[in-house]
């Protein structure tokens, strides 16, 4: 680097003083981040607890959390609800959603593009307790939707608890679809309009033009923002927590409402760590498969 | 169905679908906006009779909110100024040295940009107990900067990389040292950077309602995330003027920082972690 070259008394304190500055966020990380992460790995083989016998004594107790683990309903249920969750508000709902939103706004009048645009981006500003607040009324037995069902003259759903899971899903989708819709936005004003017009010239439909041409063109960014998306859905926890709080019964338990029933109501830590280090499991492979995106 | 009419359908089309989804995204957050200014706020949307701003003054009056906005505040203000420091110290080495171990630290740094907090939680809690720091909103600051360090570090990171090194170097040969170079020169330079990861982790920790739930229980403690979801749990089902008008209030520090953050982003949006901000 020039810049050492010309300040000899800067570069033979370098090998020491870079130290000096890392060394506060290093430290801080160490304790507040990555030694949680190792202690995930260590409380799930143990019996550690809140209350009760377990909580005098800190017992190794090897896998006995996960033979519980693979036995609970529960844990098939959270994890089928973690499921449903993802492939629905993540993979389907932001991501197609998003799509096409930015697919659909391309070209057009640009009043029309900021009116619609801002209003996504404000369920993405919103922080999660009020998006969770402004849907829960939305599918109260009194709230919005109800009302203009019951306009057209269609009896009322109790949506909240009838299909909890959809509405949950689609408070995550009105809350993170900006995010998408603004990834595609860029990235579909990348794609260079001269390859789109020469397939026009060689007569190609709509349909082929986007299935052939744009789509196969923003590739990556569709794993990339995949992958985004679905981490940040991993580990949604406010909002299903505020509008259903897992219920009615488990219909809206994911993992992390799980986690923290078993955690923080049934006072079983040790348990309760050995579900969210699955959850961690899930999202370390995921990060290693985003970062090998971000290096290509 | 001939050409002329298949071609006006296919203009239409778009803006009919794109109406339809602004409709839907619109509903949920108009009621919040009408009803907190309704004096007979109900679940769902309606027109008011009259227009009121009781509940606003309802919700700023009372004491307890009030502190849970100036602790919400002093929090999130807190853990941006600790993260933007810590991250330009950190960023600053890793951006003008050559070191060794450069880039697979910074591949961990990305890593953990992206590992979901929320499974951390409970080893969080019970360290949180050993140390001493359970219910201390201090405790509470220090995880969010260890929480968004990773993001801050790469971010300043990239933003540093495109400062060029000859104003810093004009600086030393003037006599100054190293850290007067970055306060002086390289940090102005960067204000743009500092103040996007500033806004971000502002953002992050005010919006943030779990970690808080989790590490505090006081509620004499408590931020505004969690007084708004102790504010609907009480009086949710009731009283939907006030929780409106606090939902409002409290979304705005979020909605104000976003739009100044478009000022500083003027490249656009894209999946830019990899590339140099």
């Amino acid at each position: 680097m020039s810049s050492l070259a010309v300040a000899p008394a800067h570069k033979k304190r370098s090998t020491y003083t870079w130290l000096f500055y890392l060394l506060p966020s290093i430290a801080i990380m160490l304790v507040f981040f990555i030694y949680p992460i190792l202690l995930t790995f260590f409380y799930s083989f143990t019996n550690l607890a809140l209350t009760g016998e377990a909580a005098k004594a800190l017992k190794f107790i090897g896998i006995d959390n996960y033979v519980r683990m693979f036995q609970d309903p529960t844990v098939r249920i959270s994890i089928w609800n973690t499921l449903v969750f993802l492939i629905g508000s993540a993979v389907i709902g932001q991501q197609v959603l998003g799509f096409l939103i930015a697919l659909l706004m391309k070209h057009k009048n640009k009043m029309f593009r900021r009116v619609v645009g801002t209003i996504v981006l404000a369920g993405w500003v919103t922080p999660e307790i009020v998006c969770a607040l402004c849907l829960y009324s939305f599918f109260g037995d009194e709230g919005t939707l109800n009302a203009i069902i019951s306009f057209f003259g269609i009896p009322e759903v109790t949506w909240l608890f009838t299909v909890p899971m959809l509405t949950v899903i689609i408070a995550n989708i009105w809350h993170g679809t900006a995010f998408s819709m603004l990834v595609f936005q860029a990235a579909l004003d990348d794609v260079p309009t001269e390859i789109e017009e020469a397939a026009v010239v060689d007569g190609a439909s709509k349909w082929q033009i986007l299935f052939r041409i744009t789509i196969p063109y923003i590739r990556e960014t569709i794993t990339t923002n995949m992958m985004l998306v679905t981490l940040q859905t991993l580990g949604v926890f406010g909002l299903i927590y505020a509008m259903t709080g897992g219920g009615p019964g488990t219909s809206t338990t994911t993992m992390p409402i799980f986690m923290y029933n078993q955690a923080f109501v049934n006072y079983q830590l040790g348990y309760g760590t050995a579900i969210s280090l699955l959850l961690l499991l899930i999202g370390i492979v995921l990060s290693l498969f985003y970062i090998r995106s971000m290096k290509e | 169905m001939n050409q002329k009419q298949r071609k006006i359908l296919f203009r239409i089309l778009p803006y009919t679908i794109l109406t339809f989804i602004g409709i839907c995204f619109l509903l949920p957050l108009l009621w919040v906006m009408v009803a907190s200014v309704d004096p007979n706020a109900m679940q769902s949307l309606k027109l008011p009779k009259q227009i009121t701003g009781l509940n606003y003054v309802d919700v700023i009056t009372d004491t307890a909110n009030q502190r849970a906005f100036v602790i919400g505040l002093l929090m999130s203000l807190g853990q941006a100024v600790l993260v933007v420091i810590l991250a330009i110290l950190a960023a600053y080495p890793l951006s003008r040295y050559q070191l060794k171990y450069k880039k697979p630290f910074m591949l961990t740094i990305l890593f953990m940009t992206s590992l979901p907090i929320t499974a951390v939680m409970v080893p969080v809690y019970q360290l949180f107990l050993t140390l001493k720091l359970y219910d201390n909103i201090f405790g509470v600051v220090l995880f969010y900067v260890a929480s968004s360090m990773p993001y801050g570090i790469w971010m300043l990171k990239n933003f540093m990389d495109s400062v060029p090194g000859d104003l810093e170097e004009a600086a030393w040969v003037d006599g100054a040292s190293v850290f007067v170079g970055i306060r002086k020169v390289v940090a102005p330079l960067m204000i743009p950077g500092i103040c996007t990861v500033a806004i971000f982790t502002f953002s992050g920790s005010w919006g943030n309602f779990f970690v808080p739930y989790i590490l505090l229980q006081n509620p004499e403690k408590f931020p505004a995330s969690l007084k708004l979801y102790q504010f609907f749990g009480q009086y949710g089902m009731v009283d939907y003027g006030r929780l409106a008008a606090f939902s409002v209030m409290y979304a705005c520090p979020s909605i104000v920082l976003y739009i100044l953050s478009q000022k500083f982003m003027s490249k656009g949006f894209g999946l830019q972690g990899g590339t140099k901000g």
